[in-house]
């Protein structure tokens, strides 16, 4: 299982890289190996505003329906449209070729509510648990 | 929740459990695809000790069973085995199960897990002079599936498999244990199910993989079970088929002998055949992006024509499948309908079933 350093975690298992005012989002390896094979990926439209917290999207495996949630506020810029062809990057590469979307940010503040990489290994193994 | 002998084994082999029916089984080891193409293209084993099996005895077995059941007995000799149905009075499913004619006076009904108790009480109550036993926790059940599966089988048996057709089941050795071997299945492939004692379950489950080796068996779990089973469009209980759908609106009136006399349910089955069935199981496959899910709706011409029973994503096709019951004007084959997929409209076609066959 992998956490990388200089990414940020949310609760809900997605996470968080910032440059600038810029989030990349993806689900973690721990979300994805959870998901087990990815098969279909719903994502929202450029401009879509987005709430931290709230559903923006949609991951599913061959058994189950998940909501992905955003961890920050703002609008989005970009989506990763290889997905919908290739869900299976989900699973092959979590952090970096499937990342999911990028938010213009309007809160950078709220980035201060997610977790570090040790902050967020330690909350997967006390779900494990 | 209830554990198979095999638990154990599932855990030293990495497996992701799921509480089915009440059991703790494993859903996937490495990974539902993989395990589906295993069985698709080589071999697979399944762990299905969970199921239930009821024997019927006495001389009076035969001729119960033949009142219980909508398929005819009649059409087995000592040795063979038949898909078939427990029904209601209304007509509705109790389980759908395997038959299998031991002897002239013994008749065992392999079960679904979640619905043995609900079985054995429906067959106690119209036992009638039958002697009716619960022996579920007297067997382990492997199921090795696909198109190698009877090249492992062989190197590990003394049996003669090539004289067990499909269908047909014998009592003889495996990895030096006694088991019923049952050329039967829910994969859509070629295969074996294994009635074996408890205890020999682990020895049995170690030899097939190891026998499997040189082929890529893969040991598959429940995951894998239910997209094969789906790709066949074999019904599974609790989803296709329940208490309140009949097996003519399931699809399922080759299983259901009206002309072997009486039985459970045969007059509501022969008034609901008489006067046509409302509604009817489908298959279809999603022409838009998305995938079905059990409960999303069926649309047709703006309304509510219908729910998804079963749906997924097919590994073999590609596409996304499903099966649900239509109301009977939507169920040709090639009308259009569309599925709610979390409030959108998704266009789907209906198709010929099964979506796969070998």
């Amino acid at each position: 299982m992998e956490f990388p350093e200089d990414y940020k975690y949310s609760k809900e298992h997605e996470w968080v890289l910032v440059e600038g005012t810029v989030a990349t989002v993806g689900i973690t390896d721990y979300a994805q190996d959870q998901l087990g094979d990815i098969v279909f990926v719903e994502l929202p439209a450029i401009g879509d505003k987005v709430s931290k917290e709230d559903a923006f999207g949609v991951v599913e495996s061959v058994k189950a329906v998940s909501d992905i949630y955003a961890p920050v506020s703002g609008k989005v810029l970009e989506v990763n449209d290889d997905l919908p062809e290739n869900p299976e990057m989900l699973n092959e590469d979590a952090y970096g070729d499937g990342w999911i979307i990028k938010i213009e940010m309007s809160d950078p503040d709220e980035l201060a509510d997610l977790m570090n990489a040790a902050e967020y290994e330690e909350y997967v193994a006390e779900e494990k648990e | 929740m209830k554990r198979t002998p095999l638990y154990a084994a599932h855990q030293a082999l990495g497996a992701r459990f799921v509480d089915f029916g009440g059991w703790e089984m494993p859903v996937q080891y490495t990974g539902i695809i993989e395990e589906h193409q295993a069985v698709r293209q080589r071999v697979g084993l399944f762990d299905v000790s969970h199921m239930g099996e009821i024997e019927l005895r006495g001389p009076r077995a035969i001729a119960v069973c033949q009142e219980l059941t909508v398929n005819d007995l009649n059409r087995l000799r000592d040795g063979q085995a038949q898909y078939s149905l427990l029904c209601r009075p209304s007509g509705g499913v109790v389980d759908d199960i395997m038959v299998h004619r031991l002897s002239s006076e013994r008749v065992l009904l392999c079960v679904n897990a979640g619905n043995i108790e609900k079985d054995f009480a429906w067959i106690l109550e119209h036992r009638d002079g039958a002697e009716a036993i619960n022996r579920s926790d007297e067997f382990g059940l492997l199921a090795l599936q696909g198109p190698q599966a009877t090249a492992v089988l062989r190197t590990v048996t003394s049996l003669s498999l090539d004289e067990i057709p499909p269908f047909a089941f014998a009592d003889g050795q495996v990895a030096g244990r006694s088991v019923l071997a049952a050329h039967t299945g829910y994969t859509g492939e070629d295969g074996w199910e294994m009635y074996c004692r408890p205890q020999d379950a682990v020895m049995l489950w170690d030899t097939l993989l190891e026998a499997g080796a040189p082929v890529g068996i893969k040991p598959a779990g429940l995951g894998a079970r239910d997209t094969l089973r789906l790709e066949r469009a074999l019904p599974l209980y609790g989803h296709e088929l329940t208490d309140e759908t009949t097996p003519l609106e399931a699809g399922l009136s080759w299983v259901v002998r009206f002309d072997k006399g009486s039985f459970i349910g045969r007059g509501a089955l022969q008034r609901q055949r008489a006067a046509g069935v409302s509604r009817r199981l489908v298959g279809v496959v999603l022409t838009e992006p998305g995938i079905a899910r059990q409960g999303y709706g069926i649309i047709g011409g703006g309304e509510v024509v219908g729910q998804i029973t079963s749906g997924t994503k097919s590994p073999t096709l590609g596409k996304a499948i499903g099966l649900g019951y239509v109301a009977s004007a939507w169920q040709k084959v090639g009308t259009t309908l569309s599925i709610d997929i979390r409030g959108r409209a998704i266009a789907a076609e209906v198709v010929q079933l099964p979506f796969y066959r070998r």
